[in-house]
């Protein structure tokens, strides 16, 4: 045994953190923190889920029907987009993977900006200016390549001396390729403020979690790189609010980086182009929607803070007409002009391809597909 | 006026433009202390501190990254990647997101950021130290590539590039950082980046070539002139977007075109200007247009570059070739 020999140090032993307050059932586990035992608090962040659950919904229907592309649902995830929407400040970065829309509409994008992404249009990604959206990261399709930006948009927070943080989300998977480590590894040499959020929803397309990673969490891959790290679970809302929220506060007062792994479940296919029967068991699955982030909040306003049926139905009711709303709005939208995939591509577009958008513009648009 | 290597002419605009704008920073491997594999950062550390002159982690994946992150904040980042082979790593960080984030956003977010590397062999160097990229980039949507051909122009692509509000892919020609010296002006004046440059004006034939060829180039016009043949030499200095104006008004007036690269031939910028030239020049040519390239193998190692790289009588050999098919009036 090395340890025998004393110029062994021993430098680190770690436990993972693990933080619930609901339990499946929402019942409560641990003094719940002080946002969580306002109402008021609570009832929003029911709003939120339920609404982007309903907008989930609407989309994947509109999928099915011919009138959107490929779409990945957050169905089940809905905990981890609202915690991180509720704790990044206005002047802080989001930099998102593609499926935490909860955080994409908490700071300010119309979800029908969302749809046209998915159906196609790159102005979803044109986030209205005056929200603090409009300093996000677009979507990221390619896997983990967006997550080394945020040690550049955080270096640059450091440099100008502000006290800003970024957030950069991604999946299981993409803590499997190296761009995740060079960020994490070089976030902690600076020791720059900055958030890595893994949203471990079990399932990268078809392969489990534990075929990413032969490690017992993904929080863990924190410490190599001398981070901070640590679970909650993904699915209770309040835990992955508070526990994101001191991760913002650590990195705000220059406690440096911290990777947290946000344990929940991807309830849907990977996409409206997967089919997720080939691979998990309907078992799971069952299973999977008794541990629902918001079947759990339901329960525990129930039983705490007096929430109705009535008021259930009334919620439902406003998430449904608000995302017909969306749909309608996304489907009202008129065509981007031809020449849009030349009016963005520079600053100002060389003369060398002023002919090729000068061909475009007289050819006319040609429509598209969804 | 300072008589400077180009390897210095970089060093000066960096420092130039750092001085003139505290949102330039410098970042990459060994930058900082070492001052750069090859010199360019030499001083900066000292003159402008740790903050902007950023020694990185060896990873040239976060390199490209993190240049692309700053960016999009208002930060000029010129980053460094130590050698052309090194490279393949940012190109997925390049292709997928520096050239994309402002036509994604629709202009919400950019990438203002220049990626230095040296380009090209001769310099009898390790394995993955030689090879030639432009093709690999200029082909990218939404980007710019500029391979700089002497000192003077060196400093003010360089000026341009770090100016410019886009992506800007900056490949050096490696032999000739030392090769020879030239006077430069820190006169703070950038050059263009969309425009050939006119290296020598001449009425029989026209030699095109850029980066570390141009100097071979240049060797093989004295030898024409020498027999009494008059070449026009064009530097094209910035690969893309392609000043094709100028080489179309050069071969209208000469008549006769070779075209000198030292990529590997298939798919590479020589054959996107032959194209041109057969497109929106054929009626003004009086014989074939003529590459003379590198080989479509793997980068040699030092042993055998020279057999790889173009020289003078590879230069030559094309040349006599058209004046063979089309000869002198």
């Amino acid at each position: 045994m090395t340890s025998e020999n004393p110029a062994t140090t021993q430098v680190a032993a770690f436990a993972i953190g693990y933080t619930q307050y609901l339990d499946a059932e929402g019942h409560v586990r641990a003094p719940l923190p002080a946002f969580a035992r306002d109402a008021a608090a609570l009832r929003e962040m029911y709003r939120t889920m339920t609404m982007v659950r309903a907008f989930d919904r609407k989309a994947v229907a509109l999928q099915r029907t011919g009138q959107l592309g490929t779409y990945a649902a957050c169905l089940g995830q809905e905990a981890v987009g609202t915690a991180i929407g509720l704790t990044l400040r206005h002047d802080d970065v989001y930099i998102p993977a593609y499926r935490e829309y909860a955080a994409n509409m908490l700071r300010g994008v119309p979800l029908q900006n969302v749809l046209l992404y998915w159906g196609g249009d790159e102005r979803g990604m044109q986030f209205p200016e005056g929200t603090p959206s409009h300093n996000d990261f677009p979507f990221s399709v390619p896997i983990a390549t967006h997550i080394p930006h945020a040690v550049g948009v955080a270096y640059a927070f450091k440099l100008r001396k502000q006290d800003r943080v970024v957030l950069a989300s991604c999946g299981d998977g993409a803590t499997s390729k190296g761009d995740f480590y060079e960020a994490i590894s070089s976030a902690k040499v600076w020791n720059l403020p900055v958030v890595f959020l893994v949203s471990n929803n079990q399932w990268a397309i078809s392969l489990p979690s534990s075929r990413q990673t032969g490690a017992q969490t993904f929080a863990q891959k924190a410490f190599a790189g001398g981070l901070h790290g640590e679970q909650c679970d993904g699915n209770d809302v309040i835990a992955t609010r508070e526990v994101l929220a001191r991760a913002i506060e650590r990195a705000r007062s220059g406690g440096g980086p911290s990777l947290i792994e946000a344990v929940t479940y991807r309830l849907h296919d990977h996409t409206t182009a997967d089919d997720a029967r080939r691979y998990r068991s309907e078992d799971e699955v069952k299973a999977a929607w008794e541990r629902c982030p918001i079947k759990r909040l339901k329960a525990h306003l129930v039983a705490q803070h007096g929430w109705s049926e009535a008021d259930e139905v009334a919620l439902n009711d406003e998430a449904t007409a608000n995302a017909e709303k969306i749909a309608q709005a996304f489907l009202a939208m008129p065509p981007d002009q031809p020449s849009a995939i030349f009016d963005s591509l520079y600053a100002k577009l060389p003369r060398q391809y002023e002919w090729q958008r000068d061909e475009v513009v007289a050819a006319g648009p040609k429509g598209g597909h969804h | 006026m300072a008589n400077l290597a180009l390897i210095e002419a970089i060093n000066l605009a960096l420092a130039s433009e750092m001085a003139r704008d505290p949102d330039v920073v410098v970042l990459g491997e060994d930058i900082g202390r070492n001052g750069g594999v090859f010199r360019a950062t030499v001083g900066l550390l000292d003159k402008f501190g740790a903050d902007r002159v950023i020694d990185t982690p060896l990873a040239e994946t976060l390199v490209a990254a993190m240049a692309i992150g700053l960016s999009t904040q208002g930060i000029k980042p010129v980053a460094e990647i130590q050698f052309s082979g090194f490279l393949y790593p940012c190109v997925d960080q390049v292709v997928n997101h520096a050239t994309r984030y402002r036509n994604r956003t629709r202009g919400r977010l950019s990438c203002p950021l220049v990626i230095r590397a040296p380009n090209g062999g001769g310099i009898h160097a390790p394995e993955h130290h030689s090879e030639s990229l432009e093709t690999t980039f200029a082909q990218m949507p939404g980007i710019r590539v500029v391979c700089p051909s002497n000192p003077a122009r060196a400093y003010g692509l360089l000026l341009a590039a770090i100016r410019d509000p886009d992506p800007v892919v900056f490949l050096e020609p490696t032999r000739c950082y030392r090769l020879f010296k030239q006077p430069v002006e820190d006169n703070g004046e950038a050059l263009p980046l969309d425009t050939c440059f006119i290296d020598r004006e001449g009425s029989d034939i026209t030699l095109v070539s850029w980066g570390a060829m141009m100097h071979d180039t240049r060797l093989a016009a004295d030898k024409l002139a020498e027999e009494g043949i008059s070449a026009e030499v064009i530097d094209v200095a910035t690969l893309k977007p392609l000043d094709m104006d100028t080489i179309l008004a050069s071969v209208a007036k000469t008549g006769r075109c070779v075209i000198v690269q030292e990529a590997p031939r298939a798919y590479g910028p020589a054959s996107e200007i032959a194209a041109n030239l057969a497109e929106h020049g054929l009626l003004s040519l009086f014989a074939p247009v003529l590459r003379v390239s590198g080989y479509d193998t793997v980068m040699p190692l030092a042993k055998q570059e020279l057999n790889y790289i173009p020289d003078v009588s590879r230069i030559l050999r094309e040349v006599r070739k058209v004046f063979e098919i089309a000869p002198k009036a």
